[in-house]
């Protein structure tokens, strides 16, 4: 029976055999270690909503809060600002915010929920290469004559205007992002959730 | 001790290493200026190292502490200054003799047949030179370091389809956090710089196999005396050993000038918002990456948004490292076989020249805020920048060389 003959047939076999196996045991064997990279319970539990009470903001001003690590502006515009909407578009890229990322509730010139028009909610992050950009409320200034207010990225001169709708030629590609957010009461607002959950 | 040697010897190939790459490597005799860098840049490998390993000690890899234990090395560790300005230095340096290092391959054809691997390998060292400086940026948890990773990691969420998701696997976060700070600083002191020590030994073994080029582009392996050894080559060790050492000593002076005296080097080698602990909800006013990285960023800038998209720029960023690959086939040699610039023509000075000041324009221009006027200059340069791999794919075909000689000259 036995005999100092090769069979290279079940060589073959063989050596085929253990590369599959141990192929497949190497690939399933990276997806602990790729998979450890993502975000962590932890950290998507911080991404958690936050709510805040608008009640005593101003007309025209802005503050600043954090979710999910980024900057969350809400602005109490003027009724100035909201006149400058309409007669902006025609310098915009997106002015209908159809390629932008923006809940569907605020695809509108306003890009705010209707309830109530005037307050801008976005997340305040440059789509061009993530910096956060400047507020530049009034018109004319050091960004020129023909400005009428909005905002603008210093990092790499992005132009927009008090919806965060980019202007036409800018290195940003779309309009500023607008998160998800409602208000459970009149000054009450939520950001990062809304009747969808 | 001859001995302990031959008792090595007889179990580990001590003396025939010796051999091969130091005392028995024949170099061409008429090394010049240019050929000091490569041994430069093994000795700022060495230092960025040795320096690395001692920050490591005090270093804390955490965003709540990563900035203050900075401040710690450079205040109240004994001699804690001098090791860190050593290493954001030796940064730098290490870019400006890599760069000078391969500016030498340009100029004498040395990626050109049969040392194309040796030039492949190279400019991978430089892929991952890029990765670890990058990284190791991030550290001291600055302003700079934070906004600037922002900016080089949403490089990667213009990718479509996969991008958003890819760039959020980098982070381990929504944004840059600790998450991103930990993993990068595992990546800056164990995983690069691994991978960076066997490109080097993979270059060197591979540079050892072909032999090095030299000046003339002439190939001395053709004219052996009776002993079988290069007429034109001299032993490495003593004779380039012994004038690198020169080249140390004067490195080493345009160095320890920097470190004592401009460690920050106006802005360029540290820049000025990297004193301000990271803020993640404020941006500032003028972002610029550190110096040599301007060129390609430039290229970034320079390349407008296709539908509605950012991506076509990272191709430009990403395209003018990858066609440094492709260099010794776009230079044809099967077509012209003259290395060096010197028995070139004069088109081939001109385009190594107009290479030259593209990276320098670009270079600027990526330190600087974007203005209409630098838009148009970027854009130009950009142009010149990949025009230098069109022409030399011409060049390299109608050119009218001049004869090589047989023999090294000096």
């Amino acid at each position: 029976m036995a005999s100092d003959e090769m069979d290279p047939t079940r060589r073959r076999f063989l050596t085929g055999a253990t590369t599959v196996v141990g192929g497949a045991g190497l690939l399933a064997g990276i997806v602990p270690f790729v998979n450890s990279m993502s975000v962590s319970a932890r950290a998507q539990a911080a991404g958690a909503p936050v709510e805040v009470d608008i009640g005593r903001l101003e007309p025209g001003q802005r503050v600043t809060y954090e979710w999910r690590g980024k900057p969350v502006w809400v602005v109490r515009r003027t009724e100035r600002m909201m006149e400058t909407l309409e007669e902006i578009e025609p310098e915009l890229a997106d002015p209908e915010s159809a390629k932008s990322e923006q809940p569907p509730y605020c695809q509108n010139t306003a890009r705010a929920r209707e309830e109530s028009r005037e307050v801008l909610v976005m997340v305040g992050v440059c789509t061009h290469l993530g910096c956060s950009p400047t507020y530049y409320p009034d018109p004319g200034g050091e960004l020129g004559s023909d400005w009428l207010g909005g905002f603008f990225c210093p990092c790499h001169g992005s132009k927009y205007d008090i919806s965060g709708r980019v202007y036409d030629g800018q290195p940003a590609p779309t309009n500023m992002p607008v998160p998800p957010h409602m208000y459970p009461s009149e000054n009450i607002l939520l950001i990062g959730e809304d009747e969808r959950g | 001790m001859g001995k302990v040697l031959a008792w090595v010897d007889d179990r580990f190939p001590l003396t025939k290493m010796m051999r091969e790459h130091l005392t028995e490597y024949y170099a061409p005799k008429n090394f010049n200026f240019w050929y000091y860098f490569g041994s430069l840049a093994l000795l700022v490998l060495v230092l960025q190292i040795v320096t690395g390993i001692f920050l490591t000690m005090h270093y804390q890899p955490s965003a709540e502490q990563a900035f203050a234990s900075v401040e710690y090395i450079m205040r109240d560790v004994e001699w804690g200054w001098l090791i860190r300005y050593m290493h954001s230095t030796g940064a730098s340096m290490f870019f400006v003799v890599v760069y000078l290092h391969m500016f030498r391959a340009l100029l004498y054809g040395s990626y050109k047949k049969p040392r194309e691997l040796i030039w492949i390998f190279g400019v991978l060292i430089l892929l991952v030179l890029m990765g670890e400086a990058f990284m190791g940026y991030l550290l001291p948890w600055g302003q700079m370091s934070y906004w600037g990773a922002q900016v080089i990691i949403s490089l990667f969420s213009t990718i479509p389809w996969i991008g958003p998701e890819l760039a959020q696997w980098i982070r381990g976060d929504y944004v840059i956090s600790g998450a991103t700070l930990n993993r990068f600083f595992a990546l800056h002191v164990i995983a690069m710089p691994l991978i960076l020590l066997g490109l080097v030994v993979a270059h060197i073994l591979a540079l050892h196999e072909v032999g090095s080029n030299n000046p003339d582009g002439v190939d001395i392996k053709k004219h052996k005396d009776e002993n079988g050894k290069p007429k034109d080559g001299i032993r490495f060790h003593p004779y380039y050993t012994v004038k690198d050492l020169v080249g140390v000593a004067v490195f080493f002076i345009v160095f320890f000038t920097i470190v004592f005296y401009m460690p920050t080097m106006g802005g360029y080698f540290i820049e000025p918002p990297n004193f301000k602990p990271a803020d993640p909800l404020s941006t500032p006013a003028h972002i610029a990456p550190v110096w040599y990285f301007t060129p390609f960023y430039s290229i970034l800038r320079s390349v407008p948004s296709l539908y509605g998209s950012a991506f076509p720029g990272v191709i430009a960023m990403g395209l003018s490292i990858v066609l440094l690959f492709f260099l010794p086939w776009l230079d044809r040699t099967d077509n012209n076989p003259v290395k060096s610039t010197r028995y070139r023509s004069i088109w081939h000075k001109l385009l190594l020249a107009s290479f030259v000041v593209a990276l320098f324009v670009l270079g600027w221009l990526g330190t600087q805020p974007v203005t209409d006027l630098n838009q148009i200059l970027g854009q130009t340069f950009t142009i010149v920048y990949f025009g230098f791999f069109l022409g030399i794919y011409l060049v390299s075909r109608f050119e009218k060389t001049k004869p090589v000689p047989e023999r090294v000259t000096h």
